[in-house]
């Protein structure tokens, strides 16, 4: 456990940051289209809710790895209650 | 990131300036919720606005960069074992019938008194609320602070032990955050009471986390990051209720969303390094900060009803901008206080990190 620690996931970093980045050059660049067909209400509500889920997960990992690949890791060690 | 920036830049009115805006306000946000459960919403809605969109499709933005955030957070917390999964859902189901009730008063009062009196409504929520409860948790904070017991365990409180000793057949589940059975005939009320505030000034957490703390017994890291899955389950259903009304940009929720990613993740590494009554030092310093926030909003709708003389234009636009301006300082001063920790708690592990290799060689 405290060797795989050291080792930094440099290449998961790398992979779901692109993923990360082409989600919102995808959604910046398609702003017309995806605001028009997001904007309509009805059934239509589940577009912006799935693609927050997708958001979420590709740059919620991209974020936690980030932190950890610059060193900012949680505590090891509980402190004793 | 800067070509994704650069490109935007020729398609819309969302420039350049205002996508880093947002980027910087939800990742201080993001930072804040991440430590303390929640917050940050009452920056990003009327930050929202500033930049000239309307007040219910920043409402509703908001909301959908608040799930994922929450549910990004909750997921990072849990894997320190802070999360009550179970307080959370069933506070958060209750939560969301509060928003619905809550939404529903604020129509209500827009029909009555127009947009100043529901703008009245939401100030003075605000301010007596969070005088009540901030200036209650904040002094609980220094307290603990000026006795030098921060190491000590929290005391559970007095009302919380009653709660917890009272047993009403059928309704009572087991909580680990609490380490007890409690009836859901009091978390249901306490839920409903969070919702109704998060329908009301965009942050439920302020009642949420407070009453987890101090009516039900649970320790402040379980219940800021227990607040995370309320928030949740509350910004899912609101985010909804909201698209199908087709007020939802996807692109602010999205970029603030960016931002706040960055922030949340650091703020649940702060919790790690943190002694608990940290959290209720940054939530009661927020929250009484951004009461006087609020509070120098209330001549100003007060003299648009008419219940006192009007206000010089002048004194509007200086009330309005310091208020928006003592949030934002709330915030950064929240902000701070949580990096200050996290770099010190860092900074001794590292030591003892070293003088433990050192020990080794020898």
């Amino acid at each position: 456990m405290a060797q795989s620690s050291k080792r930094k996931p440099i290449g998961k970093m790398i992979i779901t940051g692109i993923v990360s980045i082409a989600l919102y050059a995808a959604l910046l660049l398609n702003q017309d289209i995806i605001n028009s067909y997001f904007g309509k209400g009805g059934a239509y509500a589940f577009l912006p809710i799935i693609t927050a889920f997708i958001f979420s997960f590709f740059h919620g990992s991209f974020t936690s790895i980030f932190w950890t690949v610059l060193g900012v890791e949680a505590k090891k060690k509980k402190e004793v209650k | 990131m800067h070509d994704i920036v650069n490109a935007a830049a020729n398609f819309i009115n969302l420039d350049a300036i205002n996508i880093v805006y947002l980027f910087l306000v939800g990742f201080v946000g993001g930072l804040v919720s991440g430590f303390i459960g929640s917050g940050g919403a009452f920056v990003l809605t009327p930050g929202m606005m500033s930049l000239g969109v309307p007040g219910l499709v920043a409402v509703a933005s908001n909301m959908c960069h608040k799930f994922p955030k929450a549910l990004v957070g909750a997921i990072k917390r849990a894997k320190y074992g802070q999360v009550d999964v179970k307080l959370g859902l069933i506070m958060g189901i209750s939560a969301e019938a509060g928003v619905l009730y809550g939404a529903h008063i604020q129509e209500n009062i827009k029909k009555a008194f127009g947009d100043a009196g529901s703008n009245l409504y939401v100030s003075a929520a605000f301010v007596v609320i969070l005088a009540i409860v901030g200036g209650f948790v904040l002094r609980d904070a220094l307290k603990t602070y000026r006795s030098g017991n921060t190491h000590e365990e929290e005391k559970v409180t007095k009302l919380a032990r009653w709660v917890q000793s009272i047993n009403i057949p059928r309704t009572m589940v087991y909580f680990k955050s609490l380490n007890a059975r409690v009836s859901v005939l009091f978390t249901i009320p306490l839920g409903f009471a969070t919702g109704m505030l998060a329908a009301t000034i965009a942050v439920g957490g302020f009642i949420g986390v407070p009453s987890m703390i101090y009516v039900l017994g649970a320790p402040s890291l379980m219940a800021s990051a227990t607040e995370l899955v309320i928030a949740f389950v509350m910004g899912l259903g609101g985010s909804f209720k909201y698209a199908m009304s087709g007020l939802v940009d996807i692109r602010l929720a999205m970029i603030i969303l960016a931002g706040s990613l960055f922030g949340i993740q650091l703020g649940a590494i702060g919790t790690t390094y943190v002694k608990p009554y940290m959290i209720k030092l940054v939530m009661g310093l927020i929250m009484v900060i951004v009461l006087f926030s609020r509070a120098l909003m209330v001549p100003v709708y007060m003299s648009q009803l008419g219940l006192m003389q009007p206000l010089a234009e002048e004194t509007v636009k200086v009330l309005k901008s310091t208020s928006f301006a003592i949030m934002i300082l709330a915030l950064l001063i929240g902000a701070f206080i949580v990096l200050k920790a996290m770099w010190q708690g860092i900074r001794v592990e590292r030591k003892m990190a070293k003088e433990v290799l050192k020990h080794s060689e020898v």
